[in-house]
């Protein structure tokens, strides 16, 4: 079973090493990881998706936790979250089958964001779901490059008190 | 700035008028004052505030100015002949002593001759602060001379690191490293200090709290666990305890004798553990796993209710997973939530301190007596003791049983990984805490010799015994002259058989006797050796010419050599093999 984890970690140099090398050397597999800064700048805040079963979730847990970077681990594959991933797709697309594609594009509320002599780059956001599905939709028009960010995830409802206020501040600007 | 050129005007004149001595208070002043030190002297200041007594440590060019700074300090250095030696010497003294041990080295091959006493510390969960120089950050990644990325290389094997990067960052990483190492699962915490860094001056003020978000060690067991376990303790009939090197960390070694001796459970112990249970107790069942006693294998195979204390089910241990304390439920209390289900699956886990968790405990348990369990106990012990063969050379056992005879109770036994290593953990007995030290998890040969340095010097008082290999002495005897020039009196014992002896009994069992790689054709003789260091050397191979240097050499104050001509051929029995359950070792 897929796990997604939300990890707060201190904002300091060589995190993303000591995480990424905690699962190498422990013989974790990473299935995505996407880390940024969050509303607090000494804080980043890691979603990391992994697949297996309780047990090696609960010693992966505790082998992060013993990192002192690590602040907090919450497993919230179970609970209600929204999740997005952003990815880039570039696809062949001649004249003929361009309005092809472009009907795609505005189904699954994806944007172009690059048009080319042969080809259009389109941005999607979604979760994990609608992004395969587009992607299976765009594949017979030939897929040359695809990029993903890696799956970032948040609690639905009122959990985590800061994010509110961040919330308004981002409203306002 | 004008104000710190008037500061400094008032405390030179201060110090004119008053020729005596900065007393303790006038310091603080100066601290009040905050005047402009170097990093590396800041450094200093923090290790005395630190209470470090010894640094063990090796100079060069990236570390220079921290040295520098030491030229200010009556913190003692203690010059290593080779890097490890330092690690494994901070390891020893930490070892005996309970206290941070230190070690200082300079960047590049400085820093990387440090792993191995790392990885070693890092096994063991022993307390070090290790302390390198780096190249100017200027320079970092550039390759340049002498640079290594060492925060990187011991990422796996420290318990945290640090690059300084900022030069006011220092005295709160100082602390943050002491904190951390001492703290918790102990473990070894790298400082990595660049050159330039180390020069910049800063405002000097030691911090009294640090702030680690991430880092909360639980200490208290939970009440409901706790409860829980004194009630399978008082349910059991056949209760056995398997004690870790966390009781020695927690000095839990006087709530583990009252456990035992409460709730009747003979008491096991990893090597880690030995000397944490007093080795004549009648309830003392010796080592157990793989080169344990077949008794203490025999009963955790037919206990009811294993206590699990300080310790992490190391496939040393365990061997097959599934016929390891088949019939028991089992308890497993540890400070480190990961050692908790890692590798045996566990019906009670308590995460806490040891000392605290076995406090909370105890009154919840009344006497009990376990007779027929006791008698089963009993009867394992008659039927299956140690035992070698009194025939033909001089057998390491016993040299062992004739030390154990003749050392005091108080005296600090130290191995080197190996043949000697295990039946020193068969044969000997320890009945005061702290008293038998070696290298456990990692297993590092030539870990003997620097770590019996740093345990003297930790404990100054105490007769040091060394029990090392001819292996295992020759990968770390340049320490010989940091033991000389310390005035150290070590009685070393070198089992000396020529030849790497665990390794040759792998392939005696594993490889089909095809040996190789395993002989030392040449060894120097070790006596000689000895006396070339300034010690009393000798060598012995029979029985005889043992016993009759053995009382005096111990009793005297002189550093002893004892080149101790072993049989070749003898294994260390009995021998759990590879796939087998405990109780079905051979010899």
């Amino acid at each position: 079973m897929k796990h997604t984890l939300a990890v707060e970690v201190e904002n300091t140099p060589g995190v993303l090493a000591r995480v990424a090398g905690l699962f190498s050397r422990r013989g974790f597999n990473i299935d995505s990881l996407a880390v940024g800064r969050t509303d607090n700048p000494a804080v980043s805040r890691m979603t990391i998706v992994v697949e297996g079963d309780d047990r090696y979730l609960e010693q992966l847990n505790k082998q992060l936790h013993k990192l002192v970077d690590v602040i907090k681990i919450s497993d919230i594959t179970r609970d209600a979250y929204v999740d997005r991933e952003l990815v880039l797709i570039k696809v062949s697309a001649d004249a003929a089958r361009r309005a092809e594609i472009m009907q795609l594009v505005d189904i699954f509320r994806a944007r172009i964001v690059d048009v080319g002599p042969k080809t259009l780059t389109i941005e999607v956001t979604g979760n994990d779901g609608k992004i395969t599905a587009f992607e299976e939709s765009l594949r017979p028009f030939g897929i040359k490059e695809l990029v993903r960010t890696g799956k970032i995830a948040m609690l639905r409802g009122f959990k985590a008190g800061s994010k509110n206020i961040n919330n308004k501040e981002e409203e306002e600007s | 700035m004008r104000n710190a050129r008037i500061l400094t005007t008032h405390v030179s004149r201060t110090k004119f008028i008053n020729p005596r001595p900065m007393s303790h208070d006038s310091r603080l002043i100066l601290e009040e004052f905050a005047l402009e030190i170097t990093v590396a002297e800041a450094l200093v200041r923090c290790l005395e505030q630190e209470n470090v007594e010894i640094i063990f440590g090796y100079p060069g060019g990236a570390i220079l100015p921290v040295y520098d700074a030491l030229n200010k300090t009556s913190i003692r250095h203690v010059l290593v002949r080779h890097e490890q030696g330092a690690a494994h010497m901070a390891d020893g003294y930490a070892r005996v002593t309970g206290k941070v041990g230190v070690c200082l080295a300079t960047s590049g091959p400085g820093a990387t001759n440090l792993v191995t006493g790392i990885a070693n510390a890092y096994m063991d969960s022993v307390p070090m602060v290790l302390i390198t120089g780096q190249v100017a950050t200027g320079m970092v990644g550039t390759d340049a001379f002498q640079e290594v990325d060492i925060t990187g290389i011991t990422l796996p094997i420290t318990k945290h690191n640090f690059l300084v990067k900022e030069p006011r960052q220092l005295p709160v990483i100082v602390r943050k490293a002491f904190l951390l190492a001492s703290t918790g699962r102990p473990g070894p915490v790298l400082i990595d200090l660049p050159k330039d860094v180390a020069q910049a001056k800063i405002k000097f003020k030691y911090p009294k709290t640090v702030v680690l978000p991430g880092y909360k060690p639980t200490i208290k067991g939970h009440s409901a666990m706790v409860q829980q376990a004194a009630k399978m303790m008082m349910e059991s009939e056949k209760p056995v305890i398997y004690a870790g090197g966390g009781i020695r960390i927690a000095n839990a070694e006087p709530e583990l004798l009252q456990l035992a001796e409460t709730v009747c459970a003979p008491v096991t112990h990893t090597l880690m553990g030995l000397g944490s249970f007093p080795g004549d107790h009648p309830l003392f069942l010796g080592m157990l796993g793989l080169h344990g006693t077949r008794y203490a294998n025999q009963a955790v195979t037919e206990c009811d209710c294993l206590i699990a204390v300080g310790a992490r089910f190391d496939d040393r241990v365990v061997s097959k997973i599934s016929g390891f304390a088949p019939a028991a439920k089992i308890i497993h209390i540890d400070i480190d939530p990961a050692e908790i289900g890692k590798n045996v699956r566990i019906q009670l886990p308590i995460v806490g301190d040891v000392k605290n968790v076995l406090g909370a405990i105890l009154p919840h348990l009344t006497k009990k007596a376990n007779t027929s369990w006791m008698d089963r106990i009993r009867q394992l012990k008659e039927e299956m003791p140690l035992r070698y063969k009194q025939e033909g050379a001089l057998k390491p056992q016993f040299v062992l049983e004739k030390l154990n005879e003749y050392k005091k109770d108080s005296s600090i036994v130290v191995t080197d990984v190996g043949q000697h290593q295990m039946w020193a953990a068969q044969y000997m007995r320890f009945n005061e805490p702290r008293s038998f030290i070696s290298s456990g998890g990692l297993g590092a040969v030539g870990f003997c010799l620097p770590a019996a340095i740093g345990a003297k010097m930790g404990a100054p008082d105490k007769t040091v015994i060394l029990v090392t290999g001819d292996g295992g002495l020759q990968m770390t005897m340049q320490e010989l002259g940091t033991a000389a020039e310390q005035k150290l009196p070590l009685k070393i014992f070198v089992f000396n058989n020529y030849r790497l002896g665990m390794v040759r009994q792998l392939q005696e069992f594993y490889c089909e006797k095809r040996y190789i790689a395993v002989d030392f054709k040449f060894n120097p003789d070790f006596a000689a050796l000895g006396r070339l260091y300034g010690m009393e050397g000798y060598t012995v191979e029979t029985p005889e010419q043992l016993l009759e240097i053995l009382p005096r050499v111990l009793r005297s104050s002189a550093p002893v050599m004892v080149n101790c001509i072993i049989d070749r051929e003898e294994d260390v029995l009995p021998m759990v093999l590879d796939g087998s359950n405990i109780d079905e070792a051979i010899g």
